[in-house]
């Protein structure tokens, strides 16, 4: 059987991928696809923890982090459509200014 | 024999996929190989005994959210990062402070191995435990859910309804204004 360490491992693993895209990646989409994959990073340690204690609090916690990214992703993804219809780029360096 | 294959398989695909969302230039591909990061996690939750979970993570991840990432990004034309730009503006090809990213994410994953090897008690298999039948029930998550979560519940029907205004309200035109 596996032990909870491999996941946690696992867990870590993707929580580092994501970190590294939202830090090098250039583009509005993938840093938001980064933050995708942290919470999942963690929605499996809470999975994990949760299958280890024997009890369903790990998994409730897991569908209120889908209900929040989802909220996320529909308020980000409007952001980058606006932010596009005004400098007609994705590149975050583009949008240095405060007011235009 | 059997669980640890399909672990490891299931882990390396979901490594895998990962890191080739973040190498990408086009975010299509991204879009679509998070997805089957997705779906390889989802292969790990019925693992944990959590068969909701993994269900939940293929309808509202892969079928709700990515499409939606999806829909944007066909909606702007899909604009691939320009080769040119990216070697001029790629913070690895940057000198000093820009290459921190990095360099934190190492550090991290290198603080969270010690954190992880420092725990003894882990080591032991994840579902030796306790029965799988108390955490596999669906039954049982929504009763929890709707006692003693119910006021959480409600607030995230609040926050749905925020983000789905906001959400409106910030790609609108504002020549309609």
């Amino acid at each position: 059987m596996i032990p909870l360490s491999h996941y946690l491992v696992l867990s870590a693993i993707l929580f580092s991928i994501g970190t590294a895209g939202v830090f090098l990646r250039r583009n509005l989409i993938t840093i938001l696809l980064s933050i995708e994959i942290m919470l999942n990073a963690v929605n499996l340690s809470f999975v994990a923890f949760g299958r280890a204690a024997g009890d369903l609090d790990g998994q409730i916690i897991v569908f209120f982090v889908m209900t929040v990214a989802a909220a996320e992703a529909a308020v980000g993804l409007a952001l980058i459509i606006a932010l596009f219809r005004h400098k007609e780029s994705l590149n975050p360096d583009a949008f240095t200014s405060l007011k235009w | 024999m059997p669980e640890t294959v399909a672990f490891y398989l299931f882990a390396a695909l979901a490594v895998g996929a990962s890191a080739l969302v973040i190498g990408q230039r086009n975010p299509m591909y991204s879009v679509l190989l998070l997805i089957a990061s997705f779906g390889a996690l989802s292969g790990l939750y019925i693992q944990l005994d959590a068969p909701f979970v993994a269900v939940a993570q293929i309808i509202i991840y892969a079928g709700a959210i990515m499409v939606l990432f999806l829909f944007v990004v066909m909606l702007l034309n899909a604009p691939r990062e320009d080769a040119a730009e990216w070697d001029r503006t790629h913070p690895l090809r940057q000198p000093g402070i820009t290459r921190w990213g990095s360099l934190l994410a190492g550090l991290l994953i290198v603080q969270l191995a010690l954190a992880l090897s420092r725990m003894n008690e882990l080591s032991a298999p994840v579902a030796t435990r306790t029965d799988a039948a108390t955490v596999s029930s669906v039954h049982e998550l929504g009763r929890v859910l709707f006692t003693r979560h119910t006021f959480a519940f409600e607030a995230t029907s609040i926050l749905i309804l925020v983000a789905m205004v906001g959400a409106v309200l910030l790609a609108r035109r504002e020549d309609h204004a």
